[in-house]
């Protein structure tokens, strides 16, 4: 027997999907290992059901994975899906009515469905499956439960690792590997669990050889390189450790709850607290109460707890305390699209703070800088005496990317917290005049007693109300800004200096939007992009940068008016935010491409917004001819 | 011993090397008469009988007039945001369990802006002298109805007199999940006052002391004229707050029994007269800080990165 014809790509998208609890996860999971120790580049995203326990055969139940596997490194989700494997058609359908399966897809889907006891099951079945034959897909049928039944008595426990054989035959991998993996997984549960696991997943991958008439090889380079993986909030919580925080205080929230999961699993045994507060406020006072003492503190939260903290972002800003805040974006306003991703965040965290309130503004651009991101953060927070806060979202915390394995051993050594005494009458805010930095004191050293208060204070921290000495303490909180930015490098330019068409923007977009001009300028247009992980203070030379572009947009994933879209005129348009603070940063004309799909952007999206931007005459384009559908 | 005795014998002596003077900072500026004067001169005496160190305490507020005390006791304080004192003051809890706390807040601050966060430091347990100076109005935001304002009451946003009845706070405090010490007293009892701060110093948990404190400028009729005319009655037992004779004259005394929950709760509810004293008190509470220390060792440098190791393995691929 001769097996299946080999087709080389130089990537794959396959999604796995089952009812919750049926364990595509697993499967998807396990084959995602299977891939990143054979050495391909890989980027998992989790596929969620909206609910905690949906009606099962319902496309609200779909639960699984999707795998993007590559040759090379990836940093996206990918474009739309080459293969789902599909353990019912309504979790099939789940994923043509997110539209991220291509119409040319392979479907693997269990034939259990066409004679069913369930008359509607039958039905719904086949509608489904015309449809997606109609479509243009290739659909293949698989006795996935009967194949798992000669093995086992319940296939609902079983048919997973059959589908895990069958995807490494699928995609030609070795199946030692699998087998290592699956004793990996199954670590935990007796050998025997094992054992029928591991003679499941041979099961399915004999099966797949003797059925499949083609198979895919996307090649991979096995490397000696020590590789981890894991989504961003794993990679958030594991980077507080590494960076040295003593305490996370939190309130519940989707997407960033897992983080503090993570947090809790652990935290203790270095010496750390997870305090789950009362509310959002708490939370971050908390915190702000342990910084202020002389501990390393961050809160964590989402959207609707970023809009509770405001107030005391504000007195961490008036008295300098250092403090790190980390905003895990959802889709919003208010309860929003709480599992899904949105950038909507961006201006609140600049300025949601009543008064004037200078504050850092991070955004982590991939899972990897997820983990470095709050060591960096806590470096200024402490170093400037200043409110940090990191925006990540909903696509990096449950986004799973391979990376280097952190060198553990540059954490750096904790000094003990210096109590030694000062002079009397040392001053809590000793600024600066030039950069505005000043020491702070740390409750227990003796001769620096006194009030810190959110009240407009001098450098003697006591609270004064004359306009010169408040404008002196604004002076000195907005200096610290300037003498950060003076330490930024500007943003690195992907692709030429300079070009018809600058494409920018922030958090985790990048690894799409790279890739979209990657795609185009293959085409021969002239695109660039650039990341800005800054967002206050901007780093220098982006007015520089972008003179050297014909034309200069954002791409995030928030709101904008469309032009063309009724009423909208040069005048009310509403931007992205990006585009907001760079057009008013820069008094350049910079356009934005800003939408809510609740789901990252492909690349292939982008690709097509940066061809309808240089099919336009190549001159500055005037707001009306931007109308476009 | 009484007080004044201690006072001179240790000065004498020089046992204590601290004097009130090291626990001074800014004048105060509160109204003449203000019942807060008495809260602050209070502190000061507990503290220089304690002989702490200024620089070993850590005084928490949030925003009025009582809130500004932070300013004039020499420790490290933190000035806050309205209602939000004890979540600050919990932050340290667990930053630095061997700094002493105080907490001070308003009735407004802490009953009514503050209230999740007063329900669940005391759920919580941190080991904090939390005191609410209790005028029964608004005072910093000039007169307006506050959660413990007496039906009627007339203010700035209730000219025609309160709708409501007012919050009984004890009430509250002593039915409350964890909690581990419950005490009243008044600004017009400066010898009362002093004991049950001395009392609340020394109790390692929540020490929820609310003080009936005068508020001549917006309150003058609160508490029966400042006290001159106000129903109550002082709690006695011997492990309580010492009865002063000179007290009886302002109300009886009554026996009872602080480690009883429920004797506390039949007291608790009572508002007229107002009960003085120590109403609850359970010494056998573990402070939330100090659960949370024992479960939570640093380890050495490293161990601290054996650890983090360990745990990427259970990354890698
Ligand atoms: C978030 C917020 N809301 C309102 C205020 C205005 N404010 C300041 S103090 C106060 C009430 C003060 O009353 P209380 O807490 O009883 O303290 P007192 O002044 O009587 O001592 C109010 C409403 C504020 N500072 N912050
Ligand atoms: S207004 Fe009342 S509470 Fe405020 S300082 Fe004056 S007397 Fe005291």
């Amino acid at each position: 027997m001769s097996g299946p014809r080999l087709v080389r790509l130089s990537e794959h998208i396959v999604e796995i999907v089952s009812d919750a609890g049926e364990g595509a996860q697993k499967a998807a999971v396990s084959f995602a290992q299977v891939c990143a120790k054979a050495g391909n580049g890989l980027w998992t995203v989790e596929i969620i059901p909206s609910e905690i326990q949906p009606p099962p055969h319902t496309t609200g139940s779909a639960s699984g994975n999707r795998i993007r596997l590559a040759e090379n490194p990836v940093t996206n989700v990918g474009n739309l899906a080459n293969v789902v494997f599909a353990f019912n058609e309504m979790a099939l359908l789940s994923r043509f009515e997110a539209g991220t399966v291509a119409s040319d897809a392979l479907i693997l889907i269990d034939d259990q469905w066409a004679e069913h006891d369930i008359e509607a099951y039958r039905q719904s079945y086949r509608r489904v499956l015309n449809d997606v034959r109609n479509k243009g897909c290739r659909v293949m049928e698989i006795p996935l439960e009967k194949e798992t039944l000669r093995h086992v008595d319940n296939p609902q426990r079983g048919k997973n690792m059959f589908a895990l054989g069958l995807l490494c035959a699928l995609y030609n991998k070795d199946l030692e590997i699998a087998k290592g993996v699956i004793a990996n997984v199954f670590k935990k549960k007796s050998q025997e669990v094992i054992d029928t696991a591991i003679k499941l997943c041979v099961a399915g991958y004999q099966w797949g050889l003797d059925n499949f008439e083609t198979s895919y090889e996307v090649p991979a380079v096995p490397t000696d390189a020590a590789k981890v993986a894991m989504n961003g909030n794993t990679a958030l919580a594991l980077g507080a450790i590494a960076a040295g925080f003593d305490l996370c205080s939190m309130y519940p929230i989707t997407p960033a709850t897992s983080a503090s999961h993570v947090l809790s699993d652990m935290f203790e045994d270095f010496g750390g607290f997870v305090h789950q507060a009362e509310d959002e406020i708490a939370a971050i006072g908390v915190a702000l109460g342990a910084s202020w003492a002389g501990k390393t503190a961050l809160t964590i939260t989402s959207g609707p707890g970023m809009a509770l903290k405001t107030e005391f972002q504000g007195l961490a800003v008036m008295t300098e305390t250092p403090l790190v805040i980390v905003d895990v974006q959802r889709g919003g306003p208010s309860t929003g699209l709480p599992t899904k991703i949105e950038q909507g965040d961006l201006l609140h965290a600049l300025y949601g703070a009543p008064g004037d309130a200078p504050k850092v503004v991070m955004a982590a651009s991939t899972i990897e800088e997820c983990y470095y991101i709050l060591s960096v953060a806590r470096r200024i927070a402490e170093q400037f005496r200043m409110l940090v806060i990191v925006l990540s979202d909903a696509n990096l915390a449950t986004g799973q990317q391979l990376f280097d394995r952190p060198d553990v051993s540059h954490t750096p050594r904790r000094a003990p917290l210096d109590l030694s005494p000062v002079p009397a009458g040392t001053l809590p805010y000793d600024w600066d005049p030039v950069t505005g930095l000043s020491h702070r004191l740390i409750p227990g050293q003796p001769g620096g007693m006194g009030v810190i208060t959110s009240l407009n204070h001098d450098r003697n921290g006591k609270a004064c109300y004359d306009s010169e000495r408040n404008q002196r303490a604004h002076k000195m909180r907005s200096r610290k800004l300037a003498a950060l930015q003076k330490s930024l490098q500007p943003p690195e330019i992907h692709g030429d200096p300079d070009g018809d068409l600058l494409m920018v923007g922030w958090g985790s977009t990048r690894g799409a939007i790279e890739e979209a001009v990657d795609m185009a300028r293959k085409q021969g247009v002239k695109v660039s992009s650039i990341n800005i992980q800054f967002l206050s203070p901007l780093p220098p030379g982006l007015k520089e940068i972008f003179s050297r572009f014909k034309k200069v947009m954002t791409v995030e994933l928030n709101y904008s008016d469309d032009w063309g879209d009724p009423l909208i005129t040069e005048e009310s348009r509403r931007y992205g935010q990006l585009a907001w603070v760079l057009r008013a940063t820069t008094l350049m004309d910079i356009d934005c491409y800003a939408k809510v799909p609740g789901r990252p952007y492909m690349p292939i999206e982008i690709r097509d917004e940066i061809l309808r931007n240089v099919e336009t005459p190549s001159e500055k384009v005037p707001a009306e001819s931007h109308a476009k559908a | 011993m009484s007080t004044i005795i201690q006072d001179c014998l240790e000065e004498t002596c020089a046992i204590n090397p601290h004097s009130i003077e090291d626990y001074q900072s800014e004048v105060p500026r509160w109204c003449k008469g203000c019942g807060d004067h008495g809260v602050l001169a209070s502190l000061q005496r507990v503290m220089r009988k304690n002989n702490v160190d200024p620089e070993n305490v850590v005084t928490v507020s949030g925003i009025g007039c009582s809130s500004r005390l932070p300013h004039y006791l020499r420790t490290y304080g933190f000035h806050g945001i309205h209602g939000r004192a004890l979540p600050i003051a919990t932050g340290v809890r667990l930053a630095r369990p061997e700094m002493k706390t105080i907490v001070t807040m308003g009735d407004g601050d802490c009953f009514s802006i503050g209230g999740n966060h007063w329900l669940h430091a005391i759920r919580y347990n941190i080991n904090a002298l939390v005191l609410v100076l209790d005028n029964e109005i608004y005072a910093l935001t000039k007169m307006q109805v506050s959660p413990t304002s007496p039906a009627g009451t007339r203010s700035n946003t209730t000219p025609r007199g309160t709708y409501l009845q007012p919050m009984n706070p004890i009430g509250i405090v002593v039915g409350m999940t964890n909690v581990s010490f419950v005490a009243q007293t008044a600004t017009w009892l400066p010898a009362h006052l002093d004991e049950t701060i001395e009392r609340a110093w020394s109790h390692n948990g929540l020490s929820f002391v609310r003080i009936l404190q005068r508020c001549p400028v917006f309150m003058p009729k609160a508490y029966g004229e400042g006290g001159l005319n106000f129903p109550l009655v002082f709690l006695d037992n011997e492990d309580g707050i010492p009865i002063n004779p000179a007290l009886l004259k302002r109300g009886p005394a009554e026996a009872h029994n602080q480690r009883d929950i429920n004797e506390a709760l039949k007291v608790a509810a009572r508002v007229d007269p107002a009960p003085m004293g120590l109403i609850y008190h359970n010494p056998d509470l573990p402070a939330y800080e100090d659960i949370r220390h024992s479960r939570a060792k640093r380890p050495d440098h490293e161990t601290f990165l054996d650890r983090l190791d360990k745990v990427m393995d259970r990354y890698a691929v």
